[in-house]
Formats: C-alpha cells, sequence, structure tokens
C-alpha cells in the first residue's frame, strides 16, 4: 500500500464519521430564501402597523391576528423550503433524508425552539409583549447552537450571532422589529449565501 | 518500524474501517443503518461485523423489537483504542511519505 491508499482510508473514515452522526443536505439555498420570506414578512407587518391609525401594536384583534398569521406564513414557507431543498440535496448525492441523523438534527433543535415558542405564546396571552422579538431571537439561537452537533455547516456561528442580536434587542426596548429584521432576515440571506458558496458550490 | 507495527491488520479492509469508523462516532448503529450506510450486502456486513467481534473490537447485541430481530453493534474500549492508533499510525505514515 502506498501513501495514496492511506489517504483515501482516512478520507473514508472522516466521512463515514460525518455521513453517520450529522445531517449534511440542509442546503445553503434554503437558508437564503427564509431570510427573504422574513423581509417580505417584515414589510407586510410593517405595512399592516403603519397604516392601523396607532403607533403601537396592541392586542386587540384584527391587526395584530394578521401579524401573527403573517409571522407563520414566513415560518410556514421557511420550513416547506428548507424540506424540499434537503430532499432535492440528499437526493442529487444519493444520501437518505429521513434516518438517524435527521430524526438527531430536528430532535435537538425543537426543543429550545418549542420550549421558547410556547413560552413566547404563554408571556403574550399575559399582555406581555415587549420583549417578543428578543426572545424569539435568543431561543432560535440556542435550537441552532443545539442542532449544531448534529449537522454540517457551522451553524453554531449562525446560532450565536442570533443570541447576541437577541440579548442587544433586549436593552434596546422599542426596536424589536428592526432587530427581528435584521436577525432573522438579513443574517439568514448573508449566512445561507455563505454557506451555499462553501458546501454547494463545490460539488 | 515501530509505525508500520501500528497499522493494524484487522481494520485493512473498506468494511472493516467503515464499519469502525460509524461506530466511534456513534454510541450504537442497527444493522440496518450500517448496511446503508456502507452500501454492503448482508452476508458482507456480517462477516465483517463477526471478525471483529472476534478481535474484541465490537460487541454485537441481539434483540428483538416486537418479533422483529434488531441486532446492535457498539465499539468497545479495546476498539476504540485500535482504531485511534490505527488512524495516527496511518496519518504517521502520511506525513513521512510527504
Amino acid at each position: 500500500m502506498d501513501s495514496k491508499d492511506y489517504l483515501k482510508d482516512i478520507s473514508e473514515i472522516k466521512d463515514m464519521m460525518n455521513r453517520s452522526s450529522r445531517f449534511i443536505s440542509l442546503s445553503g439555498l434554503s437558508g437564503v430564501l427564509a431570510g427573504v420570506y422574513a423581509l417580505i414578512g417584515a414589510g407586510i407587518a410593517y405595512w399592516l402597523v403603519s397604516n392601523s391609525g396607532r403607533e403601537y401594536l396592541i392586542l386587540d384583534g384584527r391587526i395584530f391576528r394578521l401579524v401573527i398569521l403573517d409571522l407563520f406564513l414566513i415560518a410556514f414557507f421557511s420550513i416547506v423550503t428548507a424540506i424540499f431543498l434537503a430532499v432535492k440535496k440528499a437526493r442529487k448525492n444519493n444520501n437518505k433524508i429521513w434516518d438517524v441523523t435527521t430524526k438527531r438534527l430536528l430532535f435537538n433543535f425543537l426543543i429550545p425552539l418549542v420550549a421558547g415558542g410556547l413560552y413566547i405564546l404563554i408571556i403574550l396571552n399575559q399582555q406581555k409583549y415587549g420583549f417578543t422579538a428578543a426572545m424569539m431571537l435568543i431561543f432560535y439561537g440556542l435550537a441552532l447552537v443545539n442542532a449544531s452537533k448534529y449537522s454540517i455547516g457551522d451553524i453554531q456561528y449562525l446560532g450565536i450571532i442570533e443570541i447576541v442580536l437577541g440579548l442587544i434587542c433586549a436593552l434596546l426596548p422599542g426596536y424589536g422589529f428592526w432587530f427581528w429584521v435584521l436577525g432573522f432576515g438579513v443574517m439568514h440571506i448573508v449566512y445561507g449565501t455563505v454557506m451555499y458558496f462553501k458546501f454547494d458550490r463545490k460539488k | 518500524m515501530s509505525i508500520i507495527n501500528n497499522i493494524n491488520k484487522v481494520f485493512d479492509h473498506r468494511i472493516r474501517l467503515g464499519i469502525m469508523s460509524v461506530l466511534m462516532v456513534n454510541e450504537y448503529a442497527n444493522f440496518t443503518a450500517l448496511k446503508e450506510l456502507l452500501d454492503v450486502t448482508d452476508g458482507n456486513l456480517a462477516s465483517h461485523a463477526k471478525a471483529l467481534e472476534k478481535a474484541e473490537y465490537i460487541t454485537i447485541e441481539k434483540q428483538f423489537i416486537g418479533k422483529k430481530p434488531n441486532t446492535r453493534y457498539i465499539a468497545t474500549k479495546l476498539g476504540r483504542i485500535a482504531f485511534q492508533k490505527h488512524i495516527e499510525a496511518l496519518e504517521q505514515l502520511i506525513k513521512s511519505s510527504e
């Protein structure tokens, strides 16, 4: 055996370790699109609130419910896009989409996210809605950091950025909307683009 | 040559190398998962797993989930150390040949 074979052995070991323990079919493009949806959704929410005749958003019905619906639509389209592109990437690379790594990634991503989501809903019901954007950013960031052990693409860095943005946002009440736009819109587009060129383009 | 001595004959096969790689980073792996990851036939996987078990590098646990048999493979401490040494030896060889 010459050194070329040893190199092949090493790269095969690495490949097996990654494929068996990490979900590798995440597409950078889904990050970019999630960011675009967030920006469009934020634009709609901004338009809704500024045309409501009031300066502040209050929990009293139509406009508030429309904004919540807007948020759910952003989440819905982002998730559908992520699934669609992941399935496509997995097929292209001949990987299985629903295996241990997928389940592990989802489980670890959803724990902080669902806990945070429920917490936000609970305090919204108690009329405390000042920190919603900050908490969305923080819990989403925690979910990303938690999931990063089970995926490629250094998503822990995006997670840490979201957490930091959320904390700064909590320090500056009244700017929640703009931090949300920055965290969920701009950061997703920047990060998705970097990941797309780093992982998807090469192959 | 001490480096050559660390190259482990037991791992000198693509499938056995693959089985150990998977088991190094997972608590355990079952038969079907390994089969799909390594893209091998049932018989091939079983015989190579047996070779690793004989060297006491992995343990094979057979159990039933309902009525379906489920075989789990787990790397032993000895196996982990041996595989680590094998990787180090591979790296050494690559370095020295450069």
